[in-house]
């Protein structure tokens, strides 16, 4: 159980690491993990591709297109990176 | 000798503050170099010279305001001599002549003289230090290497006596001052008129999401990019649709670069030009309007990227909008809005099925064309969109 728990965190700083990178203004800010950031922060399809790019290369992770909505919040992209870790 | 003035950068530029220069005294330059950075409404815009030679002497200092016009350097030709230069720095005089606004006063860009990096600090950030009025060269950053972030320049602005406060410009004042000037001169002189219709995109993306299956995360395309190929094909069809018009003539242009709206992450917007578009596939075309996004949002575009284009795309579909009315930007005549793509109850060959829709408006200049040939453009983008394999 804690070794999920470490994971999860791992996983969450991970995806926020990306998502800053991608919107560097967020940073400092408090995120909602389970809003869909697309929406609330503004993010085109342009820099969500980024950001889906910039976590497929830290993670090895292949993500493909038809799963893209499983990762519009910062919960669901824990979710789905979890389960799909080695 | 020869004098190298600020040249425009668009219909909604009058004035540019230098950030840096790229030569120095003595240094030979060539057509496309860029010579300097300066800072406008639009974010840091790198300047290229269409001109070639030997730089004499820089009569303008960083962090000063200049006007479109105004001589920056002299220098010769190649073999000419150096010629001592009668020009007096003009940037003082210059300065006076300019509409400047209390906030660009404030509104410093400290670089370390010349050549080093310039501040690191995201245009949010930076809009925050004008707001509060903080100056950004005294602030040690504590975001990525050494970036200063939101909260930096917040903590930097409460240390400073509160008392200071002044009735500011709203948020993006300055951007929005050009935009409105570059919009109002459009709706004064050209007869616009609109068409739109509705395009069945289901082909192009069944076909798309194919290909993307197909390609790794790192390749994937995103629709926009076959749409906007459609689009410049399309004015192949309908050239009189591409171009500008100058001096009461239409000039049509024999290549297609479209200029393609980013919107900036603190509000309004550039339009660099994606250039021969429609000699270009659809993965270099993704490529390059990387480039010009990442390059658009922290600044560096370059000056010829936001002059040629000759034609402009908007994409509004990301808002869920689904019919975008838009302005043409002058001096190009036609001006293409996409809305969203929108699943439709759609009837095609007399069965109602479930299809992927866009609404394509066209606002296109009447001193040029009418709407008997805006709607042939029209129809040849649907055709074309209708054959995705081709594009």
């Amino acid at each position: 159980m804690n070794r999920t728990t470490a994971k999860k965190d791992e996983i969450k700083a991970l995806v926020l690491k990306n998502l800053f990178a991608i919107a560097p203004d967020l940073k400092g800010e408090s995120i909602n993990i389970s809003c869909n950031f697309r929406d609330e922060y503004d993010l085109d399809s342009m820099d969500f591709l980024h950001f889906i790019i910039a976590v497929h290369k830290e993670t090895g992770i292949e993500i493909p297109e038809a799963d893209y909505p499983q990762l519009a919040t910062v919960n669901g992209c824990i979710d789905y990176l979890f389960a799909r870790q080695r | 000798m020869s004098e190298y003035r600020l040249p425009s950068l668009g219909a909604d530029m009058d004035a540019a503050k230098l950030v840096e220069w790229c030569v120095k005294p003595g240094e030979k330059f060539k057509r496309g170099d860029i010579v300097a950075a300066v800072e406008t409404d639009k974010g840091i815009i790198d300047i290229e010279t269409f001109e070639e030679g030997i730089v004499d002497q820089i009569l303008v200092q960083p962090g000063t305001r200049i006007a479109v016009g105004s001589v920056l350097a002299t220098y010769h030709q190649v073999g000419e001599a150096p010629a001592v230069s009668t020009v007096t720095p003009a940037a003082q005089t210059t300065v006076a002549s300019i509409p400047s606004t209390p906030i660009h006063d404030a509104a410093t860009i400290v670089v370390d003289t010349g050549v080093s990096d310039r501040v690191r600090i995201s245009p949010v950030a930076r809009r925050r230090a004008r707001e509060l009025n903080v100056d950004v060269g005294k602030i040690i950053g504590t975001g990525p290497h050494g970036a200063i972030s939101i909260e930096d320049i917040e903590k930097a602005s409460s240390a400073v006596v509160a008392a200071e406060e002044q009735p500011a410009e709203k948020l993006g004042a300055g951007m929005r001052r050009v935009i409105a000037a570059a919009m109002a001169r459009s709706k004064r002189e050209i007869p616009h008129y609109y068409l739109s219709t509705t395009i069945d995109l289901t082909r192009m993306l069944d076909w798309l999401e194919q290909q993307n299956a197909k390609r790794s995360t790192t390749e994937r395309i995103v629709y926009a990019m076959p749409l906007l190929k459609a689009i410049a094909l399309a004015l192949k069809q309908v050239p009189e649709l591409n171009g500008v018009y100058v001096d009461n003539t239409f000039h049509p242009s024999a290549t297609t670069h479209i200029g393609f709206a980013i919107s900036l992450r603190h509000g309004g917007l550039v339009v660099p030009a994606l250039r021969d578009v429609d000699r270009k596939d659809c993965a270099t075309l993704m490529r390059e309007l990387d480039d010009l996004v990442a390059r658009a949002r922290s600044g560096h575009l370059r000056s010829s990227e936001l002059l040629d284009s000759t034609l402009t795309v908007t994409s509004l579909g990301e808002q869920g909008i689904e019919t975008v009315f838009p302005i043409i930007y002058p001096p190009q005549v036609a001006i293409v809005g996409l809305g969203s793509v929108v699943e439709r109850a759609w009837s095609v060959g007399g069965m109602i099925g479930s299809r992927r829709v866009i609404t394509v408006t066209l606002a296109a200049d009447h001193r040029v064309s009418d709407g008997h040939r805006g709607g042939r453009y029209l129809a040849a983008l649907d055709r074309l969109l209708q054959e995705p394999e081709q594009l």
